[in-house]
């Protein structure tokens, strides 16, 4: 079977590595747990399990997995090498030490080299070459030409300087930096998700390590990737394709949940959000659509209809505000609608030198889209 | 004067003229613009190779001290931004370029028995031009007004990718600096390496066919051939990018159909044999310095030369391995994997030749054999990171990751780096004519080894959980907090380690012991000439009739050349 075909059928042969593997990662948590140990999974009330930690070497998705199988057999292959070799070295460096004065009398034989060692030290090195390469391959193809159900989820997501757009196609669901899938199983139909990856302005990279490895979103380029997790909870990833001055503050979080709570999650994301009657929320509806807010933001069924930063049709259902750089607390909002520079320095939004009253009514109204 | 009050000691009074008197600080400078000497030239690229390495390495901290912690308020991000680009771009084109640029120019000539390089103008022109590109560089910190009219350095990484680099997203001419000085950079390396393999084939002496070149000469001259194939894609996309900016030119303006992927072909074709061009120097230093040690001849010495060669020729069919994330087809992947794991197989030949050069040797553990020795280890450790990036998928998790950063902050430091320090250490008595003090570089080896290993290797777990590069700040709670805290302590043993460098170049040069001709008992050519060398190199032109012809003069009953 040529390497680059794979598919499902080979699975069974790489039996062992997944036992080895298995191994290896009982003894890697080990060498992290005192790092780690502060950071265990905490419960939260929305997003499920908190997995804040995204440590590659604990996928809970494919192709996390499958990843991480061919990872964990290089790493092996690479420490065997890195032990015999750091062996010979510190075997020689010791053994043939100049002991002393008298070993400066004499100069040690000449020897220019040996036909038959040379070629020992290069044949295996090909060999185990050979073997990386026959493993990559498969993964390479498992992983790129893997077939999407027709019933798969499917995300659009448009990176932009420095947040993400996320599109769900089929639900007609618009939102931000927070992805919301559904579990999949590995007994029944499994519910993988299908991402299509594009972007608004500069090259951004989509990875959530847990989930998947990275994948570019370019400009004028549509790629793709999937996720396929076994496990529910609130999954943390990063931009990884430095994209100008907010790189770093450009986070994803892809929440997995089950399948009735997705469907739940969905539905309330398609019902239209209230118009606020009365109170300070109200006058905030009138301010927030009588300044410029609208011009770049956009609320469903509203004159919002901007499209240079987030929609913020279903905002406090989100976790954080500006792409992960703080939680999403009233406090933390009103500080956004006040400046948003003083808690993301040089993100585009600029400081609307609102009024105060004009802050605590804008604010008040963004309280309300749930 | 009369004959009979003949003074013995009378000298002919120096003509009174501003900067005559040898030593003055006029004369230094005069003798330094108008010299076309190899050496002299080789020295200027090492020293002002250090100096940028100061500067670079200065920022490198400071990236460090805004990392120590997380949500650090130390730097703000575009501050951060320009530091990582400049640090970048510096270290490879003003700090590693030149200083192996420096060990060929002073080396090349004196290995192979010539006077000087073959076209001497061009090398004092490549030098300069050089110099200035990295003036150049730099100035942008103060002459390209930003977004805020603030000096303002480029902040768009030292891979520049597009279209990050489009006036609409760099606005101010910071990004025009950085094109301007790489493509001016580009030129002066262009003509250094048409001036090596000029040299090294047609100013070689008698007897020395290329068969009996020391390797240090047979890994430059792969250098030079790799630079001149992978500059002008560099300078090619540099063109097209200043079209872009200024003349409406669209090849990466992606808004008018353009292609922000073209760019990472250009730069990754020159970018990844450059990495190559900057390794090979280390090994061929490696090469010099192991064989003297370890007091035999070097192992396999045609499979080193093939080794060599090989590694070049494959160096350049791997650049889409940088791109792996990009979205490219299983098979464009695939392909690209192949050929990137084949490099582990004569590299792999090359660290074990070293290893069988050492085997049955007296070991001296001078300086230059103690960096060696950590440039194989920790090479060891580059090439074993880098067989685990070739492997595609394990990529799409580490690539961008800091674990990229500790892979090649492990070959450009523990390879490069450590086999520089080797070669100066090596070499200084040659150049200087004085010893290296060995106690101060005792600690300087120790400090910077250990300092090294601290900074760079929790950078590998950094990046196996999820710590992308180029992010000036992070929350905590992410597993990154100790790994990071930890990098930036070692930042104080290396930087300490640096210390004792600087203070044994300028200890050593005042109150060092005299090196004499051969102070190691070495073998190759330049040690048959003074120490430092005449300005005509060798007062006869020598005739080798072996790789080793001092070793044939010392050994006239057991010479080389029976068994070659």
């Amino acid at each position: 079977m040529s390497p680059l075909s794979g598919g499902s059928d080979t699975r069974g042969e790489v039996n062992i590595f997944r036992a080895i593997a298995g191994a290896v990662r009982k003894g890697g948590s080990l060498v992290l747990a005192w790092a780690l140990a502060a950071q265990a999974p905490a419960q939260s009330t929305d997003g499920g399990i908190m997995r804040p930690v995204a440590d590659m070497f604990q996928p809970l998705s494919r192709p996390a997995e499958m990843i991480h199988e061919s990872a964990v057999l290089v790493l092996m292959i690479t420490a065997a090498i890195f032990v015999v070799v750091t062996a010979m070295l510190v075997f020689v460096v010791w053994k043939f030490r100049r002991k002393g004065p008298e070993d400066d009398r004499e100069e040690p034989p000449q020897i220019y080299g040996s036909t038959h060692i040379e070629l020992a030290w290069t044949v295996i090195p090909i060999l185990i070459t050979f073997v990386l390469i026959l493993v990559t391959s498969r993964t390479i193809g498992e992983i790129q030409n893997a077939k999407m159900p027709e019933d798969a989820l499917k995300i659009r997501l448009v990176g932009h300087q420095w947040w993400w757009e996320v599109h769900y196609p089929d639900l007609g669901i618009i939102t931000a930096n927070e992805i919301h899938v559904p579990v999949s199983t590995r007994t029944g139909k499994p519910r993988p998700t299908e991402i299509i990856l594009e972007s608004a302005d500069v090259i951004h990279s989509f990875w959530v390590p847990q989930l998947a490895g990275k994948t570019d979103l370019v400009p004028n380029k549509r790629n793709r990737t999937w996720i396929e997790p076994f496990a529910t909870g609130t999954f943390f990833g990063n931009c990884a394709e430095y994209c100008g001055t907010q790189h770093a503050n450009m986070l994803i979080r892809v929440i997995v949940e089950e399948p009735a709570d997705f469907d739940k999650w969905a539905a309330n994301m398609q019902r239209a959000p209230g118009v606020p009657a009365e109170g300070l929320a109200a006058q905030g509806h009138r301010d927030f659509y009588g300044n410029s807010c609208v011009s770049c933001h956009r609320v469903d069924g509203t004159v919002a209809e901007g499209v240079f930063g987030p929609d913020l049709t279903k905002l406090m259902t989100r976790q954080t505000i500006g792409a992960g750089v703080a939680p999403l607390t009233p406090e933390n909002l009103r500080a956004w609608v006040r400046d948003p520079q003083s808690l993301k320095t040089g993100c585009l939004m600029p400081d609307m030198k609102l009024l105060d009253s004009e802050v605590d009514s804008i604010t008040a109204y963004l309280l309300t889209l749930k | 004067m009369n004959p009979d009050t003949f003074d013995p000691n009378f000298k002919i009074p120096a003509p009174e003229r501003i900067g005559d008197e040898r030593g003055s600080l006029t004369r230094l400078v005069q003798e330094m613009v108008f010299t076309v000497d190899h050496k002299r030239l080789g020295l200027m690229y090492i020293g002002s190779g250090l100096l940028f390495f100061v500067i670079a390495g200065i920022m490198a901290a400071m990236i460090r001290i805004q990392l120590a912690v997380p949500r650090n308020d130390f730097l703000e991000p575009d501050v951060f931004n320009r530091l990582f680009t400049m640090h970048g771009t510096a270290m490879v084109f003003l700090v590693g370029m030149p200083i192996i640029f420096g060990f060929a120019n002073y080396l090349v000539p004196l290995m192979i028995g010539a006077r000087d390089m073959a076209f001497p103008r061009l090398n004092a022109f490549g030098f300069w031009v050089f110099f200035f590109s990295g003036l150049l560089l730099y100035f942008s910190y103060l002459g390209a007004p930003g977004l805020y009219a603030a000096g303002s350095a480029p902040d768009v990484g030292w891979f520049a990718y597009s279209p990050l680099t489009a006036k609409a997203f760099s606005r101010g001419h910071s990004t025009d600096y950085w094109t301007l000085s790489l493509l001016m950079g580009g030129i002066g390396s262009l003509v250094t390496s048409i001036n090596i393999i000029v040299t090294t084939l047609c100013l070689r002496c008698k007897g020395m066919i290329l068969g009996r070149m020391p390797l240090f000469v047979w890994l430059f001259l792969v250098v030079a051939f790799l630079v001149i194939i992978a500059i002008p894609p560099l300078s090619a996309c540099q063109i097209m990018l200043i079209l872009d900016r200024y003349f409406g030119a669209k090849f990466f303006d992606t808004q008018a159909g353009g292609s922000a992927v073209l760019w990472q072909h250009f730069f990754w074709i020159f970018g990844h044999p450059e990495v190559y061009i900057l390794i090979l120097p280390g090994f061929a230093i490696a090469s010099e310095v192991i064989p003297v040690f370890s007091r035999k001849p070097i192992f396999g010495y045609p499979v080193m030369v093939a080794a060599s060669v090989m590694i070049a020729f494959i160096s350049l069919g791997v650049w889409a391995h940088h791109m792996f994330s990009v979205g490219m087809t299983s098979i464009g992947n695939t392909f690209f994997a192949i050929s990137t794991l084949l490099v582990a197989i004569p590299t792999g030949i090359k660290i074990f030749n070293w290893i069988g050069t050492m085997y049955g040797g007296k070991l001296r553990f001078e300086l230059p054999m103690l960096f060696c020795i950590g440039f194989l280890f920790q090479f060891l450790i580059a090439g074993l990171t880098g067989v685990m990036l070739a492997i595609a998928p394990f990529d799409w998790q580490l690539t961008d990751s800091y674990f990229v950063v500790a892979h090649f902050h492990y070959v450009l430091i523990g390879g490069l780096l450590f086999t520089i320090f080797a070669g100066i250490y090596y070499w200084y008595p040659k150049a200087l004519g004085k010893m290296p003090d060995f106690r101060l570089g005792l600690c300087h080896f120790i400090l910077f080894t250990v300092g090294f290993h601290i900074t760079f290797f929790p950078q590998h777990i950094a990046g196996f959980l999820g710590m992308p590069r180029r992010i000036y700040t992070y929350d905590t709670g992410r597993g990154w907090d100790a790994w990071n805290l930890i990098s930036t302590i070692g930042v104080i043993f290396q930087a300490a380690g640096i210390l004792f460098f600087v203070v044994n170049l300028i200890y050593s040069y005042i109150w060092g012991k005299k090196a004499g001709d051969d102070p190691w008992d070495a073998w190759s050519l330049e040690w048959s000439t003074t120490s430092p060398p005449p300005s005509y190199n060798f007062e006869t032109i020598p005739e080798v009739r072996s790789r080793r012809p001092l070793w044939d003069l010392k050994h006239p009953d057991d010479p080389d050349w029976k068994y070659e």
